[in-house]
């Protein structure tokens, strides 16, 4: 399992990939910190987060299409599946080596928040009152962090086992980016309203479904500054869910 | 070593493997052959726990592929029909990957040099997998089975692709591999298990024709029974001679002709050398013998061959019932019968309407 997972990591950075994943993504989350905080002169960061999770609907295609599809197109799953490693250390091992990169990448990311902190200890230093809260909130940003992670393991997860479906990167890539969407923006068909502000599916049980199904809608508990247990249990029962359905596809794959 | 009882492999309603059962001894070459399809890759895959088994057992060294597949693993070093290389990687670093990937316990660097060594790629050691070229790649190929000191390595077709030079390379050293391995390897190329192989199995259509050591094959096929003769003089009457000897079991006379001589394709019964009766026969009768060609066997032929050793066959009521053999000569292929259609097709065409024009040119005056 820890050849799969250094052998994919290596390849993340011999391959332009995981340069071409990070560049975009920090370059990316650089600009939407500017955008929700800096610019628009806020220190609260819901948007931020919100904004970046629905980004990913793009870039953890990115690093999860070749996992499988390419290995195999080149028929090098051969070599993996009569090697002694089990169908499971297989795949975890690849599944850990993309969410290395992406923890890697979220982490790094956060030194787009530091210039909040500055310009909050500057306008603290302005003021004579001591009652009111200046600057970002340290422990919202905190579990926004974790959510984010969480989340985008539960993406990957599913990014694997579309990887493991097909053979094609390219297609992986498109049926990824259809199912992440899916998934993260299913709520908001609740949010659309019609002319008089009534919300335009209106049964409140369908509204329900799609919230509960929806994975962004999950995470608006922690933009408002909530650490939801319930919402991590969530993103790790579907990351578990679809690895371990990626192992299955695998294992029937022998037998068929 | 290998052990393989009543092994069965269906794909859907697919038969792929039909009830196969051998066993490989420890330090044995056996060449696995047959024609495309006829289940060698499927056997290998279910070898090497790519593939699970229908039915039936598969054990290495005793232990059994389904039951502890890791264990059983450990032991196989596999080469694919393609050989699974990541392009993108230098020789250095694929090597280095598979050997963590099999949890070697030997000194890798020394290790690493020792299969380097031994498949000959040194020179290429730095450089990306991807600008090898084939021979070198499959080199590779068998380098990552090599690696870790498996008992048992198997080949699936190792030589396909290559040119001559490469082939003869890598069947010596398949053959250098058998003084301390157990080694596998599949095949369609009869010469190719004949040069390297101790046991030969035939399979085709999913079941094992024949399990021989490799003499007694080669046995079989140098006792040569075909040849195309080419006789000058009355074609009816020699045919008829010919078809009436004793010893030749099957003649036909073959579109060829050179002069007033004519080509004849004959047969020979079972562990009967034709020639010189064949050629006193004729001398005797004043018809010159120009030419005699031994037809080699292709893999086909073989199969017939070892069939015929059993006794239904042998009886030359079944003759017509065989198998239909490609003659020299004869039956042009589809490709050539369609050029040439088009070619016919085309002229007459033109010669049509060349006539048309000339009418109408005399219309004119």
């Amino acid at each position: 399992m820890f050849a799969i997972y250094r052998k994919e990591m290596r390849s993340y950075f011999i391959n332009p990939i995981g340069y071409v994943y990070l560049g975009v993504f920090l370059v990316f989350s650089a600009l939407l910190c500017c955008y929700t905080t800096l610019i628009s002169s806020s220190y609260d960061t819901a948007n931020y987060f919100m904004f970046l999770i629905i980004s990913f609907i793009i870039l953890i295609p990115i690093l999860t299409m070749r996992l499988f599809a390419e290995e195999r197109k080149l028929r090098t799953e051969q070599l993996l599946l009569t090697a002694p490693v089990t169908i499971t250390g297989m795949v975890l091992g690849k599944y850990f080596a993309a969410l290395t990169v992406f923890v890697s990448g979220v982490l790094i990311s956060c030194i787009n928040l530091i210039p909040l902190y500055v310009i909050g200890n500057a306008e603290r230093a302005g003021t004579e009152s001591s009652l009111k809260h200046i600057g970002p909130v340290t422990g919202e940003i905190v579990g926004s962090v974790i959510a984010v992670i969480l989340l985008g393991a539960a993406l990957i997860a599913v990014g694997t086992l579309i990887s493991a479906l097909t053979e094609n990167q390219l297609s992986a890539a498109v049926i990824t980016i259809g199912v992440i969407a899916v998934m993260v923006l299913l709520n908001v068909f609740n949010m659309l309203t019609d002319s008089d502000g009534q919300p335009l599916i209106g049964v409140y049980a369908v509204r329900a479904v799609l919230d509960w199904v929806s994975v962004l809608s999950r995470f608006s508990a922690f933009s408002n500054g909530i650490f939801d247990f319930a919402a991590l249990l969530y993103y790790a029962s579907l990351a578990f869910v679809f690895l371990f359905l990626t192992v299955r596809v695998y294992e029937k794959r022998r037998w068929g | 070593m290998i052990k393989i009882e009543h092994l069965v492999k269906n794909y859907g309603s697919n038969c792929a493997v039909d009830d196969i059962s051998f066993e490989v001894e420890s330090g044995e070459i056996v060449g696995f052959l047959g024609p495309n399809g006829a289940g060698k890759s499927t056997t290998m895959n279910i070898l090497t726990g790519y593939l699970s088994s229908t039915s039936g057992k598969a054990s290495i060294a005793g232990i059994d592929i389904l039951r502890d597949p890791i264990g059983a693993k450990k032991l196989i070093g596999y080469l694919p029909e393609q050989p699974p290389l990541y392009l993108d990687m230098t020789v250095e670093e694929y090597l280095k990957f598979i050997f963590d990937l099999k949890g070697c316990r030997l000194d890798r660097k020394a290790h690493l040099a020792e299969v380097c060594e031994t498949v000959k790629i040194k020179d290429v050691y730095h450089k990306v997998i991807r600008t090898l070229s084939k021979g070198y790649r499959q080199r590779v190929g068998i380098a990552q089975a090599l690696i870790g000191k498996p008992k048992v390595i198997i080949f699936d077709e190792p030589t396909v692709g290559l040119d001559p030079k490469q082939i003869i390379e890598i069947r010596n050293l398949i053959r250098g591999l058998g003084k301390d391995h157990t080694v596998i390897l599949s095949t369609h190329i009869l010469q190719e298990v004949q040069a390297v192989c101790d046991r030969i199995i035939i399979i085709n259509k999913g079941k094992i024709v024949a399990n021989e050591k490799t003499e007694n094959i080669s046995h079989m096929v140098d006792n040569n029974r075909r040849f195309n003769v080419k006789i000058a003089g009355p074609q009816k009457e020699i045919l008829a001679m010919l078809k009436g000897m004793t010893g030749i079991a099957y003649a036909e006379a073959l579109a060829e002709r050179d002069g007033d001589a004519y080509t004849y394709m004959i047969e020979s019964d079972f562990g009967v050398d034709i020639r010189k009766k064949l050629f006193y026969q004729l001398a005797e009768r004043n018809w010159p013998l120009i030419g005699m060609e031994a037809l080699g066997m292709n893999l086909e032929d073989i199969f017939i061959t070892v069939v015929d050793k059993s006794e239904e066959y042998r009886t030359a009521g079944n003759l017509q019932n065989r198998i239909k053999r490609r003659t020299r000569g004869q039956d042009k292929s589809a490709l050539e019968r369609e050029v040439g259609a088009s070619l016919y097709e085309e002229a007459q065409r033109q010669r049509s309407e060349s006539s048309l024009s000339a009418a109408s040119d005399e219309d004119d005056e």
